[in-house]
């Protein structure tokens, strides 16, 4: 197992990343690291910059202001795709399914693994459906591959959308509320998949409201208010209670 | 990391999907081709001459001719868009290959004696090279709609305007384009390739109609385009949900724009096939059949609210419409009731489907 320490390296590396939309200030002097094999939990009320930081981060929009290292290298997103390449990985809230496909065909939308007939490439079906089911397998979810997503239960929607962050060799998955919308047995499962993730060396950043979640999985948590981080501690040295604080503002910083 | 697949995962929880939500029943494509299959029944007993050679040749020859256009705009369909502007591409393509055909065999013309030379006697048009003309001229027809297809494309992907909007415009624009180029006359396709033209559109070939032919074709290859290529994935992803696709890595504008331009080229195609067939490109040709075509493809299950369709739906859509039409005119029904019962089908096959959906 990798220690933040013995890293080095961070996988991520933010430095004043700042955002504006027109008046509003999204986001300002964001600097944050996250290590492989380092669970950090994401939190802040609605409207404290979260999502503004998990696009940026993903390639849906470029910072104003601000760089982002990854590895070690300046990257520039342009688009989700951009980010997907160097090694990042999104779970989305509302999960990004296409209801009217299969689970293996959503585990492999974008990426489809194909066969050369002739002049000619062709989706290898077979191959596709495999690979969904061994990933559904290591998730412990009893989600078949042929079965369309539109007839499937929340814990199996969640399932295929962490599936796909598998299929590439992620160096940092981020969930955004992956926990929010399922059953507690599926919590758990997830929390597991987490906890999976981190023996592999990937680094995760986990964005969620669930306190016990995210002090059963974290690292480290880093508390976002108004736009500007107000706390990054690790686990061991923080409280749910003083989390709590920082999120509403009842204590400044930590 | 990998766990061994034996102890990986049990479906105590999770059922089978049952049959009739599965494979060929969860479609709405085969519960209208069993209503086909009643009508044809039906027809049967009402009219001794619906099952004779030719009326079925008939039958095959008509259909034929919107169920191209609507393989097309079946792809636009299932991408959650719509083209209005099939019936106006049609006609557009038709007069510019006619046109072009024409003014290519006429000596005096521009370019044409590349093409054509006069033979001995002075007044007979000869091919330098045969079929030649007709190549160009029904290239030329495509390329007309691959132009309207790339700006419809371009709008609706790139400029993010409505489909319906842009298409709606580009049925009046391409409309009056005709009109312009032909002075409201129409065309004819004439010249030393004509019979070549006609052979190929309205001749018969091993037995059957030729459109028929290159329609059971075109539908194999849309197919296995739909089901077994990643364009097919990635156009049913984009009607299932966008926004899924574009975060996914799917070039969502550049598919947009494909759907468009395959969904003009079939019109231009299917233009092209009825004025082999009429023997001319009038400029009020296919005046109003995107609504045929639009209903077709609606009838035969493709889902305008996107995700959902295909060639074979599209197909006995265009089927039942013509057996419906044929079978009112052997029955010796007033033909004015064919539009009415049009309509009370296509609301009959979305009811179905709506009802069929409830109980999954």
């Amino acid at each position: 197992m990798i220690t933040a320490v013995a890293a080095g390296q961070p996988v991520l590396e933010l430095t004043g990343i700042s955002k504006e939309f027109g008046a509003i200030r999204a986001l300002h002097g964001m600097d944050m690291q996250i290590f492989p094999g380092e669970v950090v939990g994401l939190m802040g009320d609605n409207g404290a910059g979260k999502s503004t930081l998990v696009k940026i981060i993903a390639g849906n929009f470029a910072p104003s202001r601000g760089e982002i290292r990854f590895e070690g290298k300046t990257v520039h997103f342009h688009r989700p795709v951009d980010a997907r390449e160097v090694g990042i990985e999104v779970v989305y809230q509302d999960l990004a399914l296409a209801d009217n496909l299969t689970a293996a065909a959503n585990v492999f939308l974008g990426r489809e693994l194909k066969r050369k007939f002739g002049p000619f490439y062709f989706l290898d079906h077979k191959a596709m459906a495999a690979r969904a089911l061994e990933l559904f397998g290591e998730l412990r979810s009893e989600t078949r591959p042929h079965h369309l997503v539109k007839q499937m239960s929340g814990g199996q929607r969640q399932a295929v959308a962490i599936a796909r962050t598998r299929l590439s060799n992620a160096k940092l998955v981020m969930m955004d509320e992956p926990t929010a919308a399922i059953s507690v047995r599926q919590v758990e499962q997830v929390l597991s998949l987490i906890h999976r993730l981190k023996e592999q060396g990937v680094a995760v950043m986990l964005i969620s409201h669930r306190m016990p979640d995210v002090f059963a999985v974290c690292d480290r948590v880093v508390v976002m208010r108004r736009g500007e981080k107000r706390a990054d501690k690790p686990i061991r040295d923080t409280s749910p209670e003083e989390v709590t604080a920082l999120i509403t503002g009842a204590k400044e910083a930590a | 990391m990998t766990v061994p697949m034996e102890s990986s995962i049990s479906f105590a929880n999770v059922g089978r999907t049952r049959w009739w939500q599965r494979s060929i029943f969860a479609s709405q494509a085969t519960y209208v081709t069993f209503a086909l299959l009643l009508l044809l029944v039906v027809m049967h007993f009402a009219s001794p001459f619906f099952f004779t050679e030719g009326n079925m040749q008939n039958v095959a020859k008509n259909f034929s001719f919107i169920a191209i256009a609507t393989l097309g705009v079946t792809f636009v369909i299932i991408t959650g868009g719509i083209d209005l502007s099939v019936g106006s591409m049609m006609c557009f393509s038709a007069m510019i290959t006619s046109m072009v055909m024409s003014g290519l065999s006429t000596p005096d013309m521009p370019g044409a004696s590349l093409f054509v030379h006069l033979a001995a006697d002075g007044k007979t048009v000869v091919a330098n090279v045969p079929g030649l003309i007709m190549l160009v001229s029904v290239l030329a027809g495509l390329g007309a709609a691959l132009i309207v297809g790339l700006i419809n494309g371009f709008c609706i992907a790139v400029l993010g305007l409505s489909p319906f909007v842009t298409t709606l415009g580009m049925l009046s624009i391409v409309r009056g384009l005709a009109y312009v180029v032909s002075n409201g006359r129409g065309s004819f396709p004439g010249g030393p390739d004509a019979d070549y033209f006609y052979a190929l559109t309205s001749g018969v070939l091993f037995g059957m109609p030729a459109p028929f032919i290159y329609l059971m074709i075109l539908a194999l290859v849309m197919a296995v385009v739909l089901h077994h290529t990643a364009f097919g994935r990635h156009v049913f992803a984009l009607g299932g949900n966008e926004k899924a696709a574009e975060l996914t890595g799917i070039p969502v504008v550049r598919v947009k724009i494909q759907v468009y331009v395959v969904c003009a080229l079939a019109a231009g195609l299917q233009g092209i096939i009825i004025s082999g067939w009429l023997g001319s490109a009038p400029a009020n040709m296919a005046t109003s059949y995107e609504l045929n075509v639009i209903a077709a493809a609606v009838i035969g299950g493709a889902n305008l609210a996107g995700g959902i369709g295909g060639p074979l739906g599209a197909i006995v859509g265009c089927v039942l419409l013509e057996v419906i039409r044929n079978g009112l005119v052997l029955a010796q029904v007033n033909s004015y009731w064919q539009q009415t019962l049009v309509g009370v089908i296509i609301i009959l096959a979305v009811l179905v489907d709506r009802i069929r959906s409830r109980m999954i």
